[in-house]
C-alpha cells in the first residue's frame, strides 16, 4: 500500500494546505502581514487594512475595559451597519408611492422567505437611538467632553440629531396610519417656526404690502413635506432623505467623529489623553 | 386591596406627582449614593426596580394593552437600561472618589491601566464579541416579535391618541405647557445648541477621562436632571400615561375616549386684570400683557444678574461674562421647563404673556 503513503504525503495535511495557500501570490497580494501573533504582525494586521486601521495599533488597557466604555459607541456604529444592510435589502420591495408603499409592505409581510429584515431594520432602529443616547451619557459621566475632545463631542450631538431625523423620516415608509400620524404630529410643529412657519410668530412681519410671503404653501413645513399635508410628496422626500441625504451628512460626520477619537488621543482616560487633575 | 393599591399607583403617576417623585428619586440616588452602591440589597432593588414595575404591572389588563404594543417594548427595556447605567456609572464614582480621598488615583490611572496593549487581539476579540451578542439579541428579538403594520394610511380619519415618534413623546409632552414655536422649535433647538455648548461652558478641568461625582457633583447634577427627568421620563410618561385626546391615564386605567377632563387654564393678564384687579382686560395688548412682559424681562434678564453675585457667583467668575450669559439663559430655558409646568398643575396658569395678535405666547 505505498501508494496510498505517496498519496498522503503528496495531499498533505490541513495546515500545510494554510500554509501553501498563504504563501500563493493571491494571498500574499491581498495579506501584508503574516499569522498575527507577534508584535511586528499584530501591528502590521491593522496598519495594512483599511477597516481595522480606524484603530490604533496599541492602546492604554483601560480603554480596553467595558465597565467604562460600556462599549455602545461601538454597538451604535455597529447597528448602523445592518441598518444599512437590512435598509438596502428592503429597498428591492419598496416603491415609495402612495399608490404601492403599503402594498409592498403587505407583500414583504407574506411572501418573501425568511422575512425578518424588516423587524430588524425596525427593532435596530429603536436600539440605536437608545445606544446612542446611552453612548452621550457615558461620554458625559466619564468627562470624556473635556479638553481635547470638545469638538467632538460637538460631531456627536450632531450624529445623534440625524439618528434621530434617520428614525424620523423612515417612521413614514411603511405609509399606515401610524406613520402618517406620528410624521403629522411631527412635521405640525414646523407651522410654529418663528418668521418662518405660517402660525409662527412674526409670520405677519413677512409681508409685501397686503401679500404675506409665509403662507401654509410657501413655509417650512411646505418645504419639509411638498405640500400642506402629510401625502405623496412628503412620502418621496422622506423616502430620499432617509436612503441618500441622511446617510450623505452622517458617513461624513462619522468619519470626521472616528477620525478625532483617533486624533485627540484615543478612548478618553486620565493618562496622556486628557489630563490628570486631582 | 389590590384594586387600592392600583388607585394609589395610578395617583402616584399623576404627572406632577411623579415629576416631583423623579426629581426626588435622582436626587436621592446621588444623595445617599454610598448606601445604593454599597449596600447589595439596596443596589438590587434599585437597579431591578424598572424589571419589577413592568413585570408586576404586566398582570393588569389595561397596562397590558399599552406594555404589548410591540414598538414600547424598547422604551420599557430603555428605562431600565438607563436606571441600570446611571446606578452602575454612579458605584465606578463612589469607588473613584473613595480613592481620590484616600490620596490615590482613579481607578482608571493605576499604573496597570496604563500599561500599553496591542489591539489585535484584545480589542478586536471584544469588539467581535460585543457585535456578536447584538447580533442575537436582534436576530432573536425579530423572529420573536414582528414588527407591526397598522391600517394603510388615511388622512380622513385621525387616530386618538396620535402620537409623534416615541423619542419625542418628551417634546409633545412639553406641547402640553408651552406653544408650538417654543415647544417644537425653539426648545429642541435650545437642546441641541445646549448639548453642543457643554464642552465650552464646562471649565472644571476635574474629572476628566475617569468616573466621578464629588468632582463634578453640580455638572453631573444638571445633566441627569435634563436627561432623565425632563427626556426620559417625559418620553415614559407620553408613551404609557398619554392617552386619548393627550388626557393622563393612569398605568392602570383604561383608556377611555370619552374621559373628561376640565380645562380652566387661565391667562396670567387674566388672573392680574381680571381677578386681582377686577377691572377686566384692556383691549391693547402691549397694557393688557405688560405684567407678564415685565416677569419675562425679570427672569431672562435681571434674573441671571442677580443669580451672578448670588448662586452662580462661582460660576460667573470661572466662566467670564460671554459664557456665562449663554449658561444661563440655557438653564433658565431649562427650570423654565418644569417651573410651567407646575404652574399650570398648581394654579391652571396658560401663558405669561399671550399675544395672539402676533401668534407669540410664552
Amino acid at each position: 500500500m505505498s501508494w496510498l503513503g505517496n498519496l498522503k504525503e503528496k495531499v498533505g495535511t490541513p495546515s500545510q494546505w494554510y500554509s501553501d495557500f498563504t504563501r500563493t501570490p493571491v494571498w500574499k497580494s491581498i495579506f501584508r502581514h503574516k499569522l498575527p501573533n507577534d508584535p511586528k504582525n499584530r501591528a502590521l494586521v491593522v496598519l495594512t487594512n483599511v477597516f481595522l486601521h480606524l484603530h490604533p495599533v496599541r492602546m492604554r488597557k483601560q480603554g480596553l475595559r467595558v465597565s467604562y466604555t460600556w462599549c455602545m459607541g461601538g454597538i451604535s456604529f455597529f447597528l448602523f451597519l445592518s441598518l444599512t444592510v437590512t435598509g438596502i435589502l428592503l429597498m428591492f420591495y419598496y416603491r415609495p408611492t402612495a399608490q404601492h408603499a403599503y402594498p409592498d409592505m403587505l407583500d414583504l409581510m407574506e411572501s418573501a422567505s425568511l422575512g425578518i429584515m424588516r423587524e430588524m431594520h425596525r427593532w435596530g432602529a429603536h436600539l440605536m437611538i437608545i445606544t446612542v443616547w446611552l453612548h452621550m451619557l457615558r461620554v458625559f459621566l466619564t468627562g470624556s467632553y473635556k479638553p481635547p475632545r470638545e469638538f467632538n463631542w460637538v460631531v456627536g450631538v450632531l450624529l445623534l440629531v440625524l439618528t434621530l431625523l434617520f428614525s424620523f423620516t423612515g417612521y413614514l415608509l411603511p405609509w399606515d396610519q401610524l406613520a402618517m400620524w406620528a410624521v403629522t404630529v411631527g412635521s405640525n410643529m414646523a407651522r410654529a417656526t418663528p418668521m418662518m412657519g405660517a402660525e409662527g410668530p412674526g409670520m405677519q412681519l413677512m409681508q409685501l404690502g397686503d401679500v404675506p410671503l409665509i403662507t401654509a404653501g410657501s413655509d417650512v413645513r411646505f418645504v419639509l413635506l411638498a405640500g400642506r399635508f402629510v401625502g405623496e410628496g412628503a412620502l418621496l422626500r422622506f423616502y430620499v432623505l432617509h436612503c441618500l441625504g441622511i446617510p450623505f451628512i452622517f458617513v461624513i460626520l462619522l468619519a470626521v467623529h472616528f477620525w478625532r477619537v483617533r486624533r485627540d488621543g484615543g478612548i478618553s482616560g486620565p493618562g496622556k489623553g486628557g489630563k490628570l487633575a486631582l | 386591596m389590590i384594586e387600592l393599591l392600583k388607585g394609589f399607583m395610578n395617583g402616584l403617576f399623576q404627572p406632577a406627582i411623579a415629576l416631583t417623585l423623579t426629581i426626588v428619586l435622582v436626587s436621592a440616588l446621588y444623595k445617599f449614593r454610598r448606601v445604593v452602591t454599597q449596600n447589595k440589597l439596596v443596589a438590587s432593588l434599585v437597579v431591578a426596580s424598572p424589571l419589577l414595575f413592568f413585570f408586576v404591572s404586566a398582570f393588569d389588563e389595561n397596562f397590558w394593552i399599552q406594555f404589548k404594543r410591540p414598538d414600547n417594548i424598547p422604551i420599557a427595556a430603555m428605562m431600565f437600561l438607563v436606571v441600570f447605567f446611571t446606578w452602575f456609572a454612579l458605584k465606578l464614582a463612589v469607588d473613584n472618589d473613595d480613592r481620590i480621598r484616600d490620596g490615590r488615583p482613579p481607578k482608571e490611572a493605576e499604573p496597570e491601566e496604563e500599561e500599553k496593549v496591542f489591539v489585535w487581539p484584545d480589542l478586536v476579540y471584544s469588539e467581535l464579541l460585543c457585535l456578536l451578542l447584538v447580533s442575537i439579541l436582534l436576530v432573536v428579538w425579530s423572529i420573536l416579535i414582528p414588527a407591526p403594520l397598522e391600517e394603510p394610511a388615511n388622512p380622513q380619519l385621525t387616530p386618538n391618541p396620535s402620537k409623534a415618534p416615541w423619542y419625542f413623546l418628551g417634546l409633545q409632552e412639553i406641547l402640553v405647557y408651552f406653544d408650538p414655536w417654543l415647544a417644537g422649535v425653539i426648545i429642541p433647538t435650545f437642546i441641541v445648541i445646549g448639548l453642543m455648548a457643554i464642552p465650552y461652558l464646562d471649565t472644571n478641568p476635574k474629572g476628566n477621562g475617569y468616573y466621578t461625582f464629588e468632582e463634578r457633583r453640580s455638572e453631573i447634577f444638571l445633566f441627569q436632571f435634563g436627561f432623565i427627568v425632563l427626556w426620559v421620563f417625559l418620553v415614559f410618561e407620553g408613551t404609557f400615561l398619554r392617552g386619548p385626546n393627550w388626557n393622563f391615564y393612569g398605568p392602570y386605567e383604561f383608556w377611555d375616549p370619552h374621559k373628561l377632563v376640565p380645562l380652566t387654564n387661565v391667562q396670567l393678564s387674566e388672573f392680574i386684570w381680571a381677578r386681582w384687579l377686577g377691572i377686566g382686560l384692556p383691549s391693547f395688548w402691549l397694557v393688557r400683557e405688560f405684567f407678564g412682559i415685565v416677569l419675562m424681562l425679570v427672569y431672562f434678564i435681571a434674573l441671571p444678574v442677580w443669580l451672578a453675585s448670588s448662586f452662580l457667583r462661582k460660576y460667573f467668575e470661572q466662566m467670564g461674562l460671554f459664557r456665562y450669559v449663554i449658561f444661563s439663559h440655557l438653564l433658565l430655558w431649562m427650570v423654565l421647563i418644569p417651573i410651567k409646568m407646575y404652574l399650570r398643575w398648581t394654579v391652571n396658569l396658560k401663558y405669561f404673556v399671550a399675544i395672539p395678535e402676533f401668534l407669540f405666547n410664552i
